[in-house]
């Protein structure tokens, strides 16, 4: 805390950004209750920078194309023209770091992923804090209505100092598909507990099958977060205030166990090269009973064309650990280059991308889980939303109890690499404290490294 | 470019200012080779010797990038991982393709057609065919390990584990690129002569001796050509083997180009990744030097 707020809670994030928006829309503001107002009616005037040109870099995904789609409502709404380019997400990340590096980015608005760019984008103040424009109420539509996002969004898009550097559009938080029918055949019922979730992966475990009692990432870098979901669970954390990294802790090495146990043990044969596609296409398959990962998979289980499980899965909350219930988060936003010339047309585009019709439509077309509340109920009230109710609330209550999977730090593309070789490495049975601490030694000087300079 | 050797030139006459002359025409070419080679080569060094992170402040450090190298256990596995895949990636392309060459190149009905069917894999995209691959080397789906229980063996995790990974990888690799080890050899055999055939068969050679002492010495340039090309290709592997393992599982298949791909444009530790470029090039260098030396010999074979 920085700086002091003039709130009385002035560790509550919301009430920090409210505090921002006048507190206007803090009373009528109860998930799906606000409406907000359509865009263009009331009396914002949303025409203000009519005539201006900004420049977009998003990620190339379902949700940089739904925008993208509908670019030219924003250019009606405003008479602001818009650039947009979109690149896949390894590029962007590259070509992000080399434009910003260049002191002259090509581009006013920029989509970025809290669990990789966050840190790395407050460090070295590449993106606007846009509180002075949140409080500014000529530039703030009175829809934007901080109280319908959630908080885990809200977490994100909030630095420690107080910064507000973007806002969140898309939530990821981890959960377990179960496959209803394999737990119904041993009569099992969806483990609760870090000790009934082993439970049950040992007894739904059928290698004469080839049934899995659990699949999850087993591949280098993208198996961290797997273990992050027990390490959260177990009550541990990354890193200590004075930035020294607690992953030789006791709770890492419980996660650390844990993981080795569910993967190794009750994991698939192969299990330490799968990524979340082999994962998927053995859950698919029905060869699974349970499988951790991010919440966008709903499409893929529930098509018949590609799924033998369609109707089968259940949409299960993380189940709590020993200390703690926590749903491994990651999400994605979108932030103003503190480089732009044209940061009042940007945060328009900003407030457009984020407001409630994106968010039902990304929802709708199944791109992702938006971060407003009020979007689950508008898109649940449509005839043409096929996502099961139960994934709905699956999600809702995971954003609830979500906290970052991955710390809040610049270099965490070569945490998850060396933690992910040495989960890997467990898997294939080494063992789990000695090499959280030697992956914990070779990380720290990189750590220390990346903060320093 | 003016030489210093000029003003030595005792008779300023017409020799002399020919011989400037002959300068100027090569400038153009050092001017190439100077901007795309040698300044990005020197510059690549001189980063070496930076303690440098995208985003952060460079610091001079001098030889220390080398002296970790030295001590960094992942990177001289990815050294070993290397060699592993390229000698494997280069003796059984030799060896099949050698083989299907001498198949092709005899009279047998739709040999044409055939001919172009096998050479097929060549044409397709890397990344698409590492895409199929990884498809097929699924431990649980994939057809490779339904094909090995239609003949009664125990499935194999192939690319998902840790020993068998850089042998499933080079099975890829000895996919796509048997074929042009085979064009090579074809166009050597249609090159040899048959007068030294017919004598050994006068003599009462059988096929095996005409083979082993007629074809493969006469073939041996050929072969040596195909060798190099393969080398070189396998050296810089690196888009099969992102795609399908990504240096893994753990790192298991992390070659040098991937630890460097790591490096520089995952972590932006560019520093540390200019140090790798150059021990990876004094490595090829050595290593063209090996074979130079040996396609020297082998014109005497």
């Amino acid at each position: 805390m920085a700086r002091p707020t003039h709130q009385d809670h002035p560790d509550a994030l919301r009430r920090r950004l409210l505090g921002a928006s006048a507190g206007a829309v803090f009373l009528g503001a109860l998930p799906g209750a606000s409406l907000g107002q359509a865009p263009g009616s009331g009396a914002f005037d949303w025409k203000r920078f009519k005539g201006e040109k900004i420049e977009i870099f998003l990620v190339k995904s379902p949700r940089g194309d739904l925008l993208t789609k509908f670019h030219k409502e924003f250019e009606d709404l405003t008479g602001i023209s818009v650039g947009s380019e979109m690149v896949p997400e390894q590029q962007q990340r590259q070509k992000a770091v080399i434009e910003f590096n260049s002191g002259n980015p090509s581009f006013d608005v920029i989509a970025l992923s809290y669990h990789v760019q966050k840190r790395q984008f407050a460090k070295n103040n590449w993106l606007t804090d846009l509180r002075p424009m949140i409080a500014d109420k000529s530039l703030a539509d009175p829809a934007l209505d901080f109280a319908d996002f959630a908080q885990g969004g809200l977490n994100y898009a909030v630095e420690p100092d107080g910064r507000v550097n973007s806002l969140p559009l898309n939530l990821d938080p981890w959960v377990v598909y179960y496959n209803k029918e394999l737990f119904d055949a041993k009569g099992i019922a969806f483990p609760k507990t870090f000790a009934e979730m082993q439970d049950a992966a040992a007894r739904l475990t059928d290698s004469g099958k080839g049934v899995a009692g659990f699949v999850a990432r087993g591949l280098k870098n993208a198996n961290v977060p797997v273990w992050t979901s027990f390490l959260l669970g177990y009550g541990g954390s990354f890193i200590d205030g004075k930035g020294k990294l607690l992953t030789d802790s006791s709770e890492a090495i419980d996660a650390g166990k844990m993981y080795q146990v569910m993967l190794g043990k009750y994991g698939p044969p192969g299990v330490a090269g799968f990524n979340w596609n082999e994962s998927q296409s053995l859950f698919l398959q029905g060869k699974a009973a349970m499988w951790l990962d991010g919440i966008g998979f709903a499409q893929p289980l529930e098509d018949p064309t590609k799924s033998r499980v369609v109707g089968k899965v259940g949409y299960g909350v993380m189940p709590a650990g020993p200390k703690r219930q926590v749903s491994a988060l990651f999400g994605d936003g979108e932030g103003i280059s503190t480089y732009s010339k044209k940061k009042g047309p940007a945060w328009f585009y900003l407030q457009w991308a984020s407001n409630k019709m994106n968010q039902t439509r990304m929802l709708q077309a199944a791109a992702g889980a938006p971060v407003r509340n009020s979007a689950y109920a508008a898109a649940q009230s449509s005839s043409d939303f096929k996502a099961p109710k139960q994934w709905v609330e699956c999600m809702l209550t995971s954003a609830r109890i979500a906290q970052p999977g991955l710390p809040v730090i610049s270099p965490v593309t070569e945490f998850r690499d060396v933690f992910g070789v040495a989960l890997t490495n467990m898997i294939n049975g080494a063992d789990p404290a000695a090499e959280l601490k030697k992956a914990t030694a070779d990380f720290q000087p990189v750590l220390d490294k990346s903060e320093k300079a | 470019m003016n030489s210093s050797a000029l003003p030595t030139v005792s008779r300023p006459g017409f020799l002399a200012r020919r011989r400037r002359a002959y300068y100027i025409f090569a400038v153009p070419a050092l001017f190439v080779v100077g901007a795309v080679i040698i300044f990005p080569w020197l510059f690549t060094v001189w980063m070496s010797a930076f303690d440098w992170r995208i985003g952060s402040v460079a610091h001079f450090v001098g030889l220390e990038n080398y002296v970790k190298l030295a001590t960094n256990q992942r990177f001289l596995e990815s050294i070993v991982h290397t060699f592993y895949f390229t000698l494997l990636a280069v003796i059984f392309p030799l060896i099949l393709g050698t083989a299907a060459a001498l198949i092709f190149h005899r009279e047998f009905p739709f040999r044409g057609v055939l001919r172009g069917v096998f050479t097929m894999p060549m044409m397709a995209t890397p990344v698409a065919v590492a895409l199929v691959w990884t498809m097929m080397f699924h431990p649980q789906q994939g057809v490779l390990n339904y094909l090995l229980s239609l003949i009664g063996l125990p499935p194999s995790l192939w690319v998902y584990s840790q020993t068998l990974v850089i042998p499933s990888l080079v099975l890829v690799e000895v996919w796509h690129w048997t074929p042009l080890v085979m064009l090579i050899v074809l166009g050597g055999l249609a090159a040899l002569p048959t007068e030294p055939y017919e004598s050994a068969k006068l003599d009462g050679a059988t096929e095996w001796q005409l083979f082993r002492y007629i074809t493969l010495p006469l073939l041996a340039p050929f072969l040596i050509v195909a060798a190099v090309i393969r080398t070189i290709d396998a050296l810089k592997a690196f888009d099969t083997i992102y795609v399908i393992s990504q240096g893994g599982p753990g790192t298991a298949s992390e070659t040098i180009n991937l630890y460097l791909y790591l490096q520089a444009f995952a972590f932006y530790n560019v520093g540390n990744a200019s140090a790798v470029v150059v021990v990876f090039f004094v490595i090829i260098l050595a290593l063209a030097l090996v074979l130079l030396h040996v396609r020297e010999k082998t014109k005497w074979v």
